[in-house]
C-alpha cells in the first residue's frame, strides 16, 4: 500500500534513519523548515528533528492527559445531576474527553512512544496536564461554568491546531473541534437555564463565574513574555498564536455572554478600550497558576489518586480480556464486512 | 508496568456506497474488542455504518524517502490526461 498517512506507531519506528554527520543534518534541516513554511504536512514516516519529535510528544501527552483528568470533576455530578436530560448530557460528554485522550494518544504513539509509558508517567505524577482540573466541582453550577469557559478556552486553543503542521496531531484535533462545540453550547445552556431561574440559582451560576473565571483565563499558560516554548513552535507551525492572542480572542468573546446571562465578570479592573475595541483584564495572579501547576492546587492529589485506583480496579478486566484472547486466539475474526 | 494491547488501525465507511476510510487507531487484546472500541472512540455520532480494523503490524507501507523514486516518473506523462489533447469547440460530446 502506497502513501498513507497512518497513525500507527508501527510504522513509525523505522522512519525517521539518524542524521549522518553535520552537514547532512543542516541540509536536512533546512529541507524540513522548507516543508514547514510551505505549509506541507509531517506525516509519521517522514524526517523530523529530535526536537520537533519532543516538542511534539510532550505537547500531545499533556493534551491527552488534561482529557483524561478532565473526565474526574465532571464525572463527579453524574450521579446527582438535576434531571435525566442532564444526565445522559453530562454522560455523553465525559465520555467525548474520554474519546479525545484515546485520539489523542494514538496520534503521540505515532512519534514512537508507547501508551502504557505516557500512563506510566501520569500515574506516576511525572506528567503534566491542563492545572484547570486540580479545582474542585462544588456545585451544579460549576458544570455549566466548565462547559462555557474551560471548553471555551479548549476551543480556542485547539481551533488553531487543526491546522497544525503535524498530521496526526491535526486530524485528531479537526474531530475533537468538531465535538467540543457541543460541550460549550450544552454549559452555556446549563448557566442560562440557572440564570434566568431563582435568586438561588442565579447565585449559584454567579458564585461558579467567580471560580473559574481567573483558572480560565490561566488556561492559555504564561503570557508571552514568560513562555519558554511559544517561538520555537511557531516556527514550526505548532502552534499559531501566541497564548496572549488566544487568550485575549477568550476574553473579548467571553465577556458579552457574561453580560448577557446578567452575570458579572469578577474582574474590577475590566474595561473596554474602544480605540483597540478590546476588552482589557485587570493583571492575573501567576503565583497560583504556579502553585497549581506545581501540585498545589485544591484537586491535585485526589485527582492521581482517582487515576491510580481506577487504572489499579480496572486491572482484573484487562487480565480477563487477554486470558480470553490467547484461549480463543486474538486472530479470531468476527464476520468481515466488506 | 502494563503492555499496551495490539495496536489496530481502523477504517470506517461513513455511509453505504463510499469506501471506508482510515480513521485512526486503537489497542485492543483481539479483533472483536478492536471492532468495539472502535465502535466507541469513532462512531459516536453516526459516523459509519461499518467498520473494519486491522493489525496495524500487518500494514506494508512505502519509505517517503523512496517517494521521488516512486511518483516523481508519473509527473511528466501529461498525455494520461485528457486536458493534454486540443480538440476543436465544434466536436461536441466527446
Amino acid at each position: 500500500m502506497l502513501g498513507f498517512g497512518m497513525y500507527t506507531q508501527a510504522l513509525d519506528s523505522a522512519g525517521a534513519a539518524e542524521p549522518q554527520g553535520d552537514v547532512d543534518e543542516v541540509a536536512r534541516l533546512e529541507r524540513f523548515q522548507a516543508r514547514i513554511d510551505r505549509d506541507e504536512k509531517i506525516e509519521p514516516k517522514d524526517w523530523m528533528p529530535a526536537d520537533y519529535r519532543q516538542a511534539l510528544i510532550r505537547q500531545i501527552a499533556q493534551h491527552a492527559h488534561s482529557e483524561v483528568v478532565g473526565m474526574l470533576p465532571e464525572g463527579n455530578w453524574i450521579s446527582r445531576a438535576p434531571s435525566l436530560r442532564r444526565k445522559v448530557v453530562l454522560i455523553a460528554k465525559v465520555q467525548d474527553e474520554g474519546g479525545h485522550g484515546m485520539y489523542l494518544y494514538s496520534a503521540a504513539e505515532t512519534l514512537g512512544v508507547s501508551r502504557a509509558a505516557l500512563i506510566e508517567q501520569l500515574l506516576a505524577g511525572r506528567a503534566k496536564y491542563s492545572s484547570i482540573f486540580n479545582y474542585p466541582t462544588l456545585t451544579w453550577a460549576d458544570i455549566g461554568a466548565i462547559g462555557w469557559l474551560v471548553d471555551g478556552a479548549a476551543i480556542m486553543n485547539q481551533i488553531p491546531l487543526c491546522r497544525c503542521s503535524y498530521g496526526p496531531y491535526a486530524r485528531a484535533m479537526v474531530r475533537i473541534c468538531k465535538e467540543e462545540s457541543f460541550h460549550q453550547r450544552q454549559g452555556y445552556e446549563l448557566m442560562l437555564t440557572l440564570a434566568r431561574g431563582s435568586a438561588a440559582q442565579r447565585a449559584m451560576a454567579q458564585e461558579a463565574l467567580n471560580r473559574w473565571w481567573w483558572p480560565s483565563l490561566m488556561m492559555f499558560g504564561p503570557s508571552d513574555a514568560h513562555s519558554v516554548h511559544t517561538a520555537q513552535s511557531m516556527r514550526w507551525k505548532i502552534k499559531r498564536f501566541s497564548n496572549d492572542e488566544l487568550r485575549q480572542k477568550f476574553i473579548d468573546v467571553t465577556v458579552p455572554q457574561a453580560q448577557y446571562l446578567g452575570l458579572t465578570v469578577p474582574d474590577p479592573e475590566l474595561r473596554w478600550d474602544e480605540p483597540a475595541q478590546h476588552y482589557r483584564a485587570g493583571p492575573i495572579d501567576w503565583s497560583e497558576f504556579q502553585a497549581v501547576l506545581e501540585g498545589g492546587g485544591p484537586c491535585n492529589r485526589e485527582r492521581l489518586a482517582a487515576r491510580r485506583e481506577a487504572h489499579e480496579a480496572g486491572r482484573w478486566v484487562r487480565e480477563a480480556a487477554v486470558a480470553y484472547a490467547e484461549k480463543h486466539g486474538a486472530h479470531a475474526e468476527p464476520a468481515r464486512s466488506g | 508496568m502494563n503492555e499496551d494491547w495490539a495496536l489496530y488501525e481502523v477504517f470506517i465507511r461513513s455511509r453505504s456506497g463510499l469506501e471506508h476510510k482510515h480513521v485512526g487507531s486503537l489497542h485492543a487484546a483481539d479483533a472483536r474488542m478492536a471492532i468495539e472500541h472502535a465502535r466507541d472512540t469513532y462512531t459516536r455520532r453516526l459516523e459509519g455504518v461499518s467498520i473494519w480494523v486491522v493489525r496495524s503490524s500487518e500494514i506494508v507501507a512505502s519509505d517517503p524517502e523512496e517517494a521521488e523514486a516512486l511518483f516523481e516518473p508519473a509527473r511528466d506523462k501529461i498525455y494520461r490526461h485528457p486536458t493534454f489533447y486540443a480538440i476543436p469547440d465544434e466536436v461536441k460530446n466527446l
